[in-house]
């Protein structure tokens, strides 16, 4: 078997909605340099509903299939409906990632989070950090 | 176009390494341990194929220990060089930080037996000198192993200056010669190599092949226990067809080796200076010693696992020291001891050639690698971080 399925394979070599929103409404940018990986998401949202998303990823292939797949399932959804997206839904929608390669999804689900957390920010809505907590790293600590 | 530049990882088999195999499957099938014709014939086999390997390496046939491959030699290369210190109550061990893992978990595990371990800085350019060598060697050291070339980087080791610093203080010398043997000229006796340890799949033999040469008058370790095969030192029917092969292969690419490196360097010195052109980019390891099929970058913004699979989909099989290639966290820890960051690390490509390829090859190398790194760059928030100046340039 190929390392990655072909879904991964069509999302990593045409990714969609790869660039950036220069008057994005949220921006959230996860992982670091040292891991390998950052991912970077950029939401559009009117009226609670996420109109435009764009990424940007530094990483292996599939963190760039990752971030592909996580923008097609926010695109036109409201923040609820974004916020509720997991990472298990992503390797899903993927139709599955290697096991060492799980990491890459949990970053896309929390690239979106980081984003709504930013829309949050600026607009003054409050909300539980709880639920914007990213994942430790036990590689990452700098 | 399809480019195959993963050689140091493994090699095509040779059509006189595939050819010098049949008759070992189809008609000389015997054991060379059992007495009839086909089994006497395959011993026959044998010896010719030890004797051979021998005449490459300038060493006896009764130095050469066949064995299944890179990995195993190293392992029982090391272990009898630390049984022999134990019992002589040596229990020091010099070494590198960027051997290969067949040794540097090798000398892991000894470790854990109470030896102690010291790997040498190897600097920016991957090398360890004789002087190094020589300030390390204490009265307990039973042991100096240290690789010929570098698998990753290409950088060559003053092999003959470190043996005789071994020689001239009693220490086993061992070399990992995986990468050099049938590509760089090897005499055990000039260069006062004790033991040595060679693979045949990297110099166009079978996997699954290897031979450790080991000096007259060191004990040599079993690590597989079994018949008298190997004079007792390795158990195990022999892999005939494998072992013959890996002579064949071996004898052919130590009688071209002047003409392979020539052809090598020329191509492997045209892909350095065109994959220089990129910015932000640098050769990793010595310009000048390295092996003749060697090519190593990093690319700063970028990361090595999907660089190799954008240039698969144009045809090119190379490699990557990147965490994501190797299945760990860590990026090479080659890299990681020549001093390059993590960061940096993460985006390295190797490139090995062989005498088959071309340099109508290397200029499709060099035109593609450059478009596939900006397509990734142009994707990577770590490169926008770097050109507009809120993170700064490592390369």
């Amino acid at each position: 078997m190929a390392l990655y399925t072909d879904t991964v394979m069509d999302h990593f070599m045409n990714p969609r909605n790869v660039g950036e929103i220069p008057d994005a409404s949220g921006v959230g940018e996860v992982g670091n340099a040292k891991c390998g990986d950052i991912m970077k998401m950029y939401l559009k949202i009117e009226n609670d509903v996420i109109t435009d998303v764009k990424f940007e990823t530094f990483g292996c292939g599939s963190a760039i299939a990752s971030s592909s797949m996580a923008t097609e399932m926010v695109k036109g959804k409201t923040i609820e409906e974004a916020l509720a997206v997991t990472n298990k839904e992503v390797v899903e929608a993927l139709g599955g990632l290697p096991v060492h390669k799980l990491h890459c999804s949990v970053l896309a689900q929390e690239s979106i989070r980081a984003a709504v957390k930013d829309y949050y920010d600026r607009n003054g809505i409050s909300y539980d950090p709880e639920f914007f907590r990213e994942e430790e790293c036990e590689s990452c600590e700098e | 176009m399809k480019v195959y530049v993963d050689n140091a990882a493994t090699t095509k088999m040779s059509r006189t390494a595939i050819d010098s195999m049949i008759p070992y499957l189809e008609s000389v099938y015997g054991n060379p341990s059992s007495l009839y014709t086909i089994g006497q014939e395959a011993k026959e086999a044998l010896d010719k194929a030890r004797a051979d390997v021998a005449s490459c390496f300038n060493c006896s046939e009764k130095e050469i220990y066949f064995t299944s491959g890179g990995s195993e030699a190293d392992n029982q290369a090391i272990i009898s060089a630390a049984r022999i210190g134990e019992r002589k109550g040596k229990k020091h061990i010099i070494s590198t930080a960027f051997e290969h893992h067949a040794v540097l978990h090798t000398l892991k595990k000894l470790e854990k037996e109470g030896f102690e371990i010291e790997l040498l800085p190897v600097g920016e350019k991957g090398n360890v000198t004789e002087e190094q060598v020589e300030k390390a060697i204490k009265d307990d050291t039973c042991l100096v192993t240290i690789m010929y070339a570098n698998n990753e980087i290409g950088s060559i080791m003053p092999i003959r200056e470190i043996g005789a610093v071994c020689r001239k203080h009693n220490v086993i010398f061992h070399t990992d010669s995986v990468q050099a043997a049938g590509h760089v000229k090897i005499d055990v006796k000039e260069q006062n190599i004790d033991m040595l340890s060679i693979s045949a799949h990297k110099f166009h033999g079978p996997k699954g092949v290897g031979a450790l040469y080991v000096r007259k008058g060191i004990p040599v370790s079993n690590i597989i226990e079994g018949g008298a095969q190997e004079r007792g030192k390795r158990g195990g029917t022999e892999n005939v067809a494998g072992i013959v092969s890996m002579a064949a292969a071996l004898k052919e690419a130590v009688a071209h080796i002047d003409e392979n490196a020539a052809k090598m360097t020329e191509i492997r010195d045209r892909i350095i200076s065109g994959l220089s052109e990129i910015p932000h980019s640098a050769l990793n390891g010595d310009r000048e010693n390295r092996l003749p099929n060697n090519i190593n970058f990093c690319f700063e913004g970028i990361e090595g696992e999907s660089l190799l699979l954008l240039l698969d989909a144009k045809g090119i099989s190379a490699s990557s020291g990147s965490a994501c290639t190797s299945g760990s966290l860590d990026p090479s820890h080659v890299l990681l001891a020549i001093g390059r960051p993590h960061e940096v690390a993460h985006g390295s490509l190797r490139i090995s050639l062989c005498e088959w390829n071309t340099m109508e090859e290397a200029e499709y190398i060099i035109s593609e690698v450059p478009k596939v790194v900006e397509y990734l760059r142009n994707m990577s928030p770590m490169w926008k971080d770097l050109t507009s100046g809120k993170r700064q340039f490592i390369l």
